[in-house]
């Protein structure tokens, strides 16, 4: 008798150390609720990275078709360190191997930023809004929440893993199993670890900043290992997880062992989330807040755009900057490769313009930096959008103030921010580059054009159609699949023209031609002008 | 400003959102210097009223004037000489309480009278320092009505502000509303908070399904409806079911109970009086129950609406 009530005692002190009992109740429920709120979001990032990893072969064999010109890539590689450093070393000439070559940094890339998002998302996002006491206080228990968004993430990336492993099956079915694993094996790290920096940061945003910034430290990581060494052996490439799924080897006699760095990686850090978890309240985070000031110093509309927005300009500029640095330092490197193949050639010119390769190589970087601009303007515009949505402009409005000087606030810092990180970026390739710093420059600052139309559709559709408004990110999208993925599949010219980059000339290299110039900055001021019409005239949304 | 410029004129004003119908054909006249209570259940327009008159929401149809001037063309110069407080107060997560206490007062057109922002501040018992995302709902409506109050303005437009509030604070809400009636502030308070509207209120408006249903002093509207009468009488009453505007008469040998509409209530004690009056109870309507007819309204409505729909089903 005396002893049953002793172990009874015991159990319930355990129980209140680590939590309560039944601390997974309620998690089938979460995931199903997670999953419903993702449908449309999580087959889109699973749908892109499968089939960009998908249409490698095909697209390999078109630059290299036989068996010699492949064994001459790999030769290539193996002495080039610029473009190691850039894709990462080869380790076969089979379809396959060079498959997992070209695309396997990228593809664990998205894997990894789809997973972060999705456990933030579901973790630190719904302790921000307060939604997450809502869903606590029925029957959840105390580790459902964090259980059900690491599970929505391993759902998305076993449904990748599976179909890059069905769609490269063609190619050797082990390899593509253990590709596939590989990049599922990337995703659930990062999850793990957004779960861990949940813990610490009471916010969402910077909690998906901060994983974000060890994702971008992983990726240079792997790039200066695999400069320095040919086969990826280096330290530190094995201290990067994008170094740990190159070095699996797929297609190339797999390693399979080093599936167990992402298992073990994973479990480690899932371990930690869940005990950071374990010893803190709803809502609170390990990293503080601090105090801030009693009186403030912001006095207008714009001050408090700025203020609002300063933190993402830095994130920007620093990382504009530093692969502004980094590919300008490639650029004479790669040249020297890439002049040693046709079809590569080929896809260089196409991509980026004249026949100076090493101007093409920095044309096409520039370009495609240009295009993730798009994707800066975009969340920049759209933060009048949150502003509004969240009523945190109505008070602003019931000021002194026009709707019109409110907008040009955020307005400035889009528009302005986008020409700054452009800048910023041609400083970087200058400084990597070592020489040409006017033509850089003024290659970059063509693309803030093509940048500010993109940025004026969005100020369009957030002014005439507020509920729309979210629309811009998928045209930010369109145009960055277009000029990304579009060269590459040799779409014809009037598919590459819907873009407003692809009307830019081809700089450095080429000539400068204004005409084109002009004219997409007349279509953005256009563009900015029927939205703020739209923006004076419309009801404020709440 | 003299009594002869209301502050806030509306009349007939129209608003639709698609198929909703929020506003439809309302009144409000609110009088320079007074404090007018704004009264209405859940989703009855009184949001959507106020937006309005903040140019936020441009009107169907109808006239609107605020102090003098259109709220949609001269939005910004009469923001000047008004402060808002939403009823859902939500802050910039990073910026201090602090911080967007002085931006609002600069949005206003001027800085904040430092030493009434440091008064209300302590009277509020506000932690100006923290940082917006770490507020609960009653101080983030603390920062919002610390800002308005601290601002030299002439009219005040306040929409459910004392919902998080607790009732200490509540207090110091209330004597901050007379305060500024008393420097000749005007005052539009929207509120369900019943005992808060008498309390502080010189006329109220009723609004229900977007239209204006009573409006005028407490006092009139009282004399709108019943007050309720107990009464014991010295013998058996006599005729009273008789007369006008008596209800739920309930009688039990010499005691009466009954209702009467406050403009009869004249001949009912006349007519008990004939009967000798022993003791009288005389209870006259409270804002409550004035109020909870056209709640009442609102629930046969919908009462009817749902047998009408299980019929057709």
């Amino acid at each position: 008798m005396t002893t049953s009530t002793d172990t009874g005692g015991a159990r319930t002190a355990f129980a209140a150390r680590s939590g309560g009992s039944r601390q997974l109740d309620g998690t089938g429920t979460l995931l199903r609720f997670a999953l419903r709120r993702d449908r449309v979001m999580l087959p889109i990032w699973v749908a892109v990275t499968g089939l960009m990893v998908l249409s490698m072969p095909n697209s390999l064999k078109s630059l290299y078709g036989t068996a010699a010109e492949r064994a001459d890539l790999m030769t290539q590689m193996t002495t080039n360190s610029s473009l190691r450093a850039l894709i990462g070393p080869v380790f076969d000439d089979s379809l396959g191997a060079l498959t997992a070559w070209r695309v396997g940094v990228y593809a664990g890339a998205l894997a990894a930023v789809m997973s972060l998002l999705v456990v933030i998302r579901h973790t630190r996002d719904e302790e921000e809004s307060g939604r997450q006491e809502l869903v606590a206080s029925g029957m959840v228990g105390r580790r459902a929440s964090l259980t059900s968004a690491l599970l929505t993430a391993a759902v998305a990336n076993a449904v990748l893993a599976l179909l890059v492993a069905a769609g490269l099956a063609g190619q050797g079915a082990a390899g593509a199993l253990a590709f596939g694993l590989g990049i599922a094996g990337v995703g659930m790290v990062f999850a793990t670890m957004a779960a861990v920096v949940a813990q610490l940061t009471e916010s969402a945003r910077l909690a998906r900043g901060l994983t974000a910034g060890v994702l971008g430290a992983a990726f240079v990581l792997r790039a200066a290992g695999d400069a320095s060494e040919n086969e990826g052996s280096s330290f530190l490439t094995w201290v990067s997880p994008l170094g740990w799924l190159e070095n699996e080897r797929s297609f190339a006699d797999e390693r399979w062992w080093v599936l167990l760095l992402f298992v073990g990686a994973a479990l480690v850090q899932g371990a930690v989330a869940y005990e950071l978890a374990g010893r803190r309240d709803v809502g609170m985070s390990f990293l503080p807040t601090r105090p801030g000031p009693a009186s403030g110093r912001l006095r207008t509309a714009g001050a408090l755009a700025w203020r609002l927005q300063r933190g993402s300009v830095l994130g920007w500029s620093i990382g504009f900057f530093l692969a502004g640095v980094v590919y300008g330092g490639l650029a004479d490197g790669v040249a020297d490769f890439v002049g040693d193949n046709e079809g590569a050639r080929e896809i260089f010119e196409r991509m980026g313009g004249s026949s100076a390769l090493t101007n093409a190589f920095l044309a096409s970087m520039i370009g495609m930096l240009g295009l993730i601009a798009a994707l800066y303007i975009v969340s920049a515009v759209l933060r009048l959008h949150g502003e509004e949505t969240s009523g945190r402009a109505e008070p602003v409005l019931a000021g002194a103030v026009g709707r019109l000087r409110w907008a040009a606030g955020h307005l400035a810092v889009a528009f302005g921010g986008s020409a700054w990180i452009m800048l910023l970026a041609g400083l970087g390739f200058a400084a990597g580059h070592g020489k040409d710093i006017g033509p850089i420059l003024g290659a970059c600052l063509v693309q803030v054009a093509g940048v500010w139309v993109i940025g004026g559709a969005a100020v369009l559709l957030y002014g005439v159609a507020p509920r729309a408004a979210i629309a811009a990110w998928g045209l930010a999208g369109a145009v960055l699949l277009i000029g990304w993925i579009g060269p590459a599949l040799k779409a014809p010219q009037a598919v590459l023209n819907l873009s407003p980059f692809g009307h830019l000339p081809k700089l450095p290299g080429g000539g400068m031609e204004w005409a084109p110039v002009l004219s997409l900055l007349g279509v953005a001021v256009v563009l900015v002008a029927g939205g703020l019409v739209g923006v004076r005239r419309r009801d404020v949304t709440s | 400003m003299t009594k002869a410029n209301p502050a806030i004129e509306v009349s007939g004003l129209h608003k639709s959102f698609g198929r909703t119908h929020a506003l439809a054909g309302l009144d409000l006249n609110v009088e320079a210097g007074e404090v007018h209570g704004f009264l209405g259940p859940n989703g009855a327009g009184k949001s959507t009223t106020i937006r309005v008159l903040l140019g936020l929401l441009r009107a169907d149809a109808g006239a609107a004037r605020i102090l003098g001037r259109a709220p949609w063309a001269d939005a910004v110069e009469v923001h000047r000489r008004i402060a808002y407080v939403p009823g859902d107060v939500t802050l910039w997560r990073n910026l201090s309480g602090g911080e967007v206490i002085d931006l609002l007062g600069r949005l206003r057109g001027g800085s904040l009278d430092a030493r009434r922002r440091a008064e209300l501040i302590e009277r509020f018992e506000l932690d100006p320092t923290k940082k917006g995302r770490t507020y609960s709902k009653g101080n983030r409506q603390k920062v919002a009505l610390v800002a308005a109050f601290a601002s030299d303005v002439d009219l005040l437009i306040l929409d459910e502000p004392t919902s998080g509030l607790d009732p200490l604070m509540e207090e110091v809400f209330q004597r901050c509303i007379r305060e500024a009636r008393d420097r000749g502030r005007t005052v539009l308070l929207s509120s369900h908070i019943l005992s808060e509207v008498e309390e502080l209120c010189d006329r109220v408006s009723i609004i229900r399904k977007g239209v204006t249903v009573e409006s005028g002093s407490l006092a009139d509207l009282r004399h709108l409806t019943r007050t309720s009468v107990t009464a014991e009488l010295a013998g058996p009453p006599g005729g009273l079911a008789r007369l006008p505007g008596v209800h739920d008469l309930d009688i039990q040998g010499h005691r009466v109970r009954l209702q009467v509409d406050t403009d009869k209530l004249d001949a009912v004690l006349r007519s008990l009086s004939e009967s000798g009056v022993r003791s009288l109870t005389s209870t006259p309507p409270t804002l409550e129950e004035l109020f909870l007819r056209h709640y009442q309204e609102d629930l046969a409505d919908a009462d009817a609406d749902a047998r009408e729909g299980a019929v057709a089903r």
